[in-house]
């Protein structure tokens, strides 16, 4: 047993080297970009009307001046201690636009997420165990529609149904304007802050905003994820332990979760940690359309204006967001395949 | 003695292109609590065979007899529910390959309790005893170890055994083996013929045992039927089998190489021979 505690003990350092290794990568590759691209950060601080002492002088300030090598690792030094530079858009450390734009894009892809998963999981079983009937071919019309519908013509019928229209949700932006700033930040997620400050007619109405924008988002991963569930489903009932269990007079309803289902949630979590990442990296198109203060609207807003600090940040973050799902499906993976326990 | 299995007319189709196609086609036999062996070469319908008396013919394929009574029960006309309590219950079937008819992601002992639990209600601790017990009887050393292993972390023979336990556990009246020993190293092929010969004796249950080898089933069975193109085209005793009628049985035979013998080339099998009967 001490064997196997120390085996553990290697693979969780082994784990932790690569995962930091992946991170290091991920900063030489922000870094690399913001040298790249052809905008002058000192331009950008001192205008572009500058002497040349002011330029030279500013650009040994920033320390533009010192070999590449150094300046990279002050700026790891910098991203580990949380500063992430100014923003020449909003004029603030692009750190704290962050902790208030990616709270809002959690939120929505989190319910996103749930969405798809809770509903596209079961469709992708239940088309697969019923083939060519009814059930199936509108679960695949529903795959096919979430492949070739724009997001932002979803969302702005989505808008004229249910909000213009039908006046079931509220409109574009996270609240009412009325409700704005009401709600000290917490966790920046609008249902948790308001939920913990006891403020009902708030979370009613952040929900209220949210429903249509996750929604949307929802049917997209759902209609990836259906699609998934579906052909992982079907290679799994024509497998013979399938026979097997079916030999033995195990029920139906059996037969598909626990001796065909069981065994595909593995390669799920990864086709569900991709869904998850990509909704993290903030729909553009839905946050446009809905107003939505989030990570995809800044980041778009920042590239727009050559805020490179906060093109990086930014950018940073939604690796970050990619690492840390890839690393949980890893762990998953161990967890739930006794194969790749080894 | 009454049959404990007796079919009449058993055909099985499945739907091509270019229209359906029979690949059992109205066959007729008996089986008392005897060993009955069905050879064959691959595509004879013998497997099918197999599988269409647990009705276990993966759709678009279909299965139609005049009957197909097993101990007074006509399995034709029972509806998919009646089927399951008979499955495993009462008729068994031993599969090809433990690799593949295995669950990978379930232990071995959850394995086979769960063919047990899913016709019998068992207390817990009697559910564990069971199934170690049965562990014990397909000749596994260490069964408490090896309950808590998963299938790939088992030998083919040894997946093969376990597979006779789970389909063994309860106690089932008719167990048909599917070629339980092609998957397998021929060192450990006879070691697991042994053990279903031996349950299956001490259990005095009937047993189908379908495969392409002539010697071996002539070995373990009474009784042997010979099908080609989904037809049985010769029914004898095992120990009459070297004296067979049928053009396409003396093919086979005249096929299997022997040891002292100096033969160039195998002859190989003549189908004009019984293509025009």
């Amino acid at each position: 047993m001490a064997g196997r505690a120390a085996h553990g003990a290697v693979g969780l350092a082994r784990f932790m080297l690569v995962t930091i290794l992946t991170f290091l990568g991920l900063l030489a590759i922000t870094f690399f970009i913001g040298r790249v691209v052809p905008i002058d950060p000192v331009l950008s601080v001192v205008g572009d009307r500058a002497t040349q002492e002011v330029y030279d002088a500013a650009r040994e300030r920033m320390g533009l001046d010192r070999p590449l090598v150094v300046q990279f690792f002050s700026y790891v030094g910098n991203v580990l201690s949380g500063d992430l530079g100014q923003s020449i858009s909003t004029g603030r450390a692009v750190t704290s636009d962050l902790a208030r734009v990616f709270p809002a894009t959690l939120e929505m892809a989190t319910i996103g997420i749930l969405i798809g998963v809770l509903l596209g999981v079961p469709m992708g079983v239940i088309a697969a165990t019923r083939q060519g009937s009814w059930a199936d071919q509108l679960i695949r019309v529903l795959g096919l529609l979430g492949y070739s519908v724009p997001a932002f013509w979803l969302g702005l019928v989505g808008l004229a149904v249910f909000y213009a229209g039908l006046g079931w949700v509220a409109g574009p932006g996270r609240v009412d304007f009325f409700y704005e700033g009401m709600v000290d930040t917490i966790t920046g997620l609008y249902l948790i802050d308001s939920l913990i400050a006891g403020e009902m007619d708030i979370f009613r109405n952040a929900l209220s905003h949210l429903v249509l924008p996750a929604s949307i988002l929802g049917f997209f991963s759902l209609a990836y994820i259906a699609r998934m569930t579906r052909s992982f489903m079907l290679d799994q009932l024509a497998q013979e332990y399938v026979t097997t269990a079916r030999v033995k007079g195990v029920p139906e309803r059996r037969v598909v979760w626990r001796h065909a289902f069981f065994p595909i949630r593995i390669q799920l979590i990864t086709v569900i940690g991709l869904s998850y990442a990509s909704l993290l990296e903030g729909s553009v198109m839905i946050e446009v359309v809905f107003s939505w203060p989030g990570i995809g609207n800044y980041l778009t807003t920042a590239l727009l204006n050559a805020d490179m600090n906060a093109v990086l940040g930014a950018t940073l973050v939604i690796g970050s967001v990619f690492i840390l799902i890839n690393k949980i499906s890893d762990v998953l993976y161990r967890i739930l395949d006794p194969r790749a326990r080894q | 003695m009454t049959d404990l299995l007796s079919i009449r007319n058993l055909t099985v189709t499945f739907p091509t292109p270019r229209g359906p196609v029979d690949v059992v086609r109205g066959i007729s036999f008996s089986l008392g609590r005897e060993r009955l062996g069905i050879v064959g070469e691959s595509g004879s319908g013998k497997s099918m065979t197999g599988r269409s008396i647990l009705k276990l013919i993966r759709p678009p394929g279909r299965i139609s007899a005049d009957e197909m009574i097993f101990d007074g029960i006509d399995l034709i006309r029972r509806s998919e529910r009646q089927m399951r309590e008979i499955r495993g219950a009462r008729i068994s079937m031993i599969m090809q390959d433990p690799k593949f008819s295995l669950n990978p992601v379930m232990t071995i002992g959850e394995q086979i309790a769960e063919a047990l639990t899913t016709h019998n209600s068992v207390t817990r601790r009697d559910l564990r005893n069971r199934v170690l017990e049965m562990l014990h009887a397909v000749r596994i050393h260490e069964p408490a170890r090896v309950a808590g292993l998963y299938p790939h972390e088992v030998s083919g023979g040894m997946g093969q055994r376990v597979m006779i336990a789970m389909m063994l556990i309860p106690e089932p009246d008719l167990l048909i083996a599917d070629e339980p020993t092609s998957a397998l190293d021929v060192s450990v092929q006879a070691q697991v013929l042994d053990i279903i010969e031996e349950l299956v004796a001490g259990k005095g249950m009937g047993l189908i045992l379908i495969s392409h080898d002539l010697n071996l089933v002539a070995r373990y069975c009474d009784r042997i039927l010979v099908m080609n193109g989904g037809e049985i085209v010769e029914q004898c005793a095992a120990d009459a089998l070297h004296r067979a009628q049928h053009p396409y049985t003396r093919g086979l035979l005249a096929a299997i190489p022997r040891m002292d013998e100096d033969r160039e080339e195998l002859p190989v099998l003549d189908r004009s021979a019984w293509a025009a009967a």
